[in-house]
């Protein structure tokens, strides 16, 4: 299962994120989902989109873009849903990296996208455990 | 008049200067080319033999020693005596990463500490001092040079190390430190420490400061002059011929007086190596006369200088260099470390970085920043950010145990470093020092 995020690489000064994503855009691509991580020198833009491929050859001549699979796990939207997830994967000892969530699609569904040391444990357990994630297919007709 | 430490030597004529130098360079090269083979090869190679060197008017036969030749020869290579008779080892960086170790016999470290003796006068020391050394001691030269100086004085010594201000200002004001030996940027630095803590100048007891191991300007001078209330001295040496002390400044202050009787010293033109005369500005180069564990005869130094002789009004009769006013070569000097471009790209390639880089150094509250951009390459990029700082601080610490300093590291887009006609600026240096 598991989702293909891209990441890339952003100097920190002005105007370095709005390029990228007008170029994401321009190449008619649709952002789904969307995380910043900053550092005194740079931020790292990761991001879910309806076209992995496309996106890496707009933004590849000059923004380095790696691929990662990453967890997507679509949740109610309401009060303890996260953290009933959550205890899933710290009861198998799961580690996570970073966690970003978005919301859309069908109503009253959020999401929430994992990154953690193990994609493939990670996503037997929640299985077992009946919580539904997303490959990069039924992510795209979920939302569309 | 000054006051002076061997007074003999110090103000002797020229004529007595120039026939201690003509008997001892004999000597030396006699020496050198009985117990140095590399040195001894390059003479044959150029068919001069120990009997053609009469005076030092002979010397300019000689061949020329360059770093290049001290990394080839590394460790032992010019090595002047038996280990055995070896007393110690200093050493400083290298172009590429290998160092330069020099060794000291006992009569070398007796020479050399002599020689910082010397200075500490001409800048008004005297038993009565208490003088505080917050050179690095260690492999560095500067500690132990001013420290051995600062004993043979009668000084009561403090020997403070580098760093700690706090512990710095302590002592300073509570033992009554008189004389102050330090890097220049770190005697700015704690003057500015000290009106921090509300010190007015004339709270301490300092009267002068030796400050050497890098390039500073009169500017600075001034500075230091007026934060700390006292006069300023330069120190200038280096650890190939022994350490601080082969020239230093007496109360005139217009340039720093060399050793004669220990150090001979020309300035060639770097490109022609022609030997040019007093007054005209060339690579500074040195002739040991009397060493004993390390000797080097022609050592390019890469500094440029000017020599004079003209009458000085302290007495002293020795000739004069000025401040170094430049390099032959790309190296920095950073907070009194020697830093060569050639040094970083090297740890950069072994870490797996590409060779695009650039060196940003400036001098910020008179200390020395140190920043290094390298360009990102794809395969190094993560989407973690705990994963790039590692890269970060394991590249620092490869920077630190190759260059002795650690600098701050950036890591940068790639293809985002300037490049002019293709080729990307290494250095840019915002100090003006020079």
């Amino acid at each position: 299962m598991a989702i293909t995020q891209l990441s890339a690489f952003l100097e920190n000064r002005p105007g370095m994120l709005c390029d990228a994503l007008s170029a994401i855009t321009g190449a008619g691509v649709n952002i789904r989902a969307l995380s910043v991580a900053d550092t005194k020198d740079f931020g790292i833009l990761r991001i879910i989109v309806s076209d992995p491929e496309k996106t890496k050859e707009v933004l590849g001549d000059d923004i380095i873009v790696k691929e990662t699979k990453v967890v997507a796990v679509r949740m109610d939207d309401r009060s303890g849903a996260l953290k009933g997830v959550l205890e899933i994967l710290k009861d198998a000892g799961v580690n996570i990296e970073y966690v970003y969530a978005f919301t859309g699609g069908s109503k009253g569904n959020s999401y929430v996208v994992l990154r953690v040391d193990d994609t493939d444990q990670a996503e037997s357990i929640l299985a077992q455990k009946e919580v539904k994630t997303f490959n990069d297919e039924d992510l795209l007709d979920y939302l569309a | 008049m000054g006051n002076y430490y061997q007074p003999e030597i110090e103000t002797a004529s020229r004529e007595k200067i120039l026939e201690i130098q003509n008997e001892k360079i004999v000597r030396q090269v006699k020496y050198v080319y009985d117990h140095v083979k590399y040195y001894r090869d390059l003479m044959d190679k150029q068919n001069v033999k120990p009997e053609d060197i009469k005076s030092v008017d002979d010397i300019k036969k000689l061949p020329f020693l360059s770093k290049d030749d001290l990394r080839e020869a590394y460790p032992y290579g010019l090595l002047g005596t038996d280990l055995k008779n070896c007393v110690r080892i200093h050493s400083t960086s290298g172009t590429t990463g290998k160092r330069v170790v020099a060794f000291y016999t006992q009569n070398d470290i007796d020479m050399w500490e002599e020689c910082c003796a010397r200075a500490i006068v001409a800048a008004g020391g005297t038993s009565e001092d208490v003088c505080q050394v917050c050179y690095g001691y260690g492999l560095f030269t500067g500690g132990s040079g001013l420290h051995g100086g600062s004993h043979k004085v009668g000084c009561l010594t403090l020997p403070m190390s580098s760093g700690n201000t706090d512990r710095q200002i302590q002592f300073m004001m509570d033992l009554n430190a008189t004389i102050l030996c330090c890097t220049p940027s770190y005697a700015a630095y704690i003057g500015e420490s000290l009106a921090e803590r509300g010190y007015k100048p004339e709270d301490n007891k300092l009267k002068a400061g030796i400050f050497g191991a890098e390039p500073w300007t009169e500017e600075m001078r001034q500075t230091i002059e007026k934060s700390l209330g006292i006069k300023a001295f330069d120190i200038y040496g280096l650890t190939e011929t022994s350490g601080p002390g082969v020239s230093y400044e007496c109360e005139e202050q217009t340039g720093l007086h060399i050793n004669e009787d220990h150090f001979y010293a020309e300035i060639i033109d770097p490109e022609t190596h022609e030997v040019l005369p007093d007054g005209e500005k060339g690579e500074l180069v040195f002739t040991s006369l009397d060493k004993e564990g390390f000797p080097l005869l022609r050592y390019r130094t890469k500094d440029i200088c000017v020599l004079t002789r003209k009458k000085c009004s302290c007495g002293r009769t020795h000739v004069k260099m000025s401040k170094p006013m430049g390099r032959t070569d790309d190296m920095m000097i950073i907070r009194g470390v020697n830093v060569f471009p050639s040094q970083i790209e090297a740890v950069l390639l072994k870490e797996g970085y590409t060779p695009n880089y650039q060196i940003e150094v400036d001098r910020v509250n008179n200390t020395d920043t140190f920043d290094i951009y390298v360009e990102f390459s794809p395969e190094m990029f993560s989407d973690k950010v705990a994963e790039i700082q590692h890269r970060e601080r394991d590249l620092k610490n490869a920077m630190r145990s190759m260059l002795g300093i650690g600098p701050d590291i950036h890591l940068v887009a790639p293809k985002s470093i300037e490049r002019s006609e293709g080729k990307a600026k290494r250095v840019v240096d915002k100090r003006k020092l020079h």
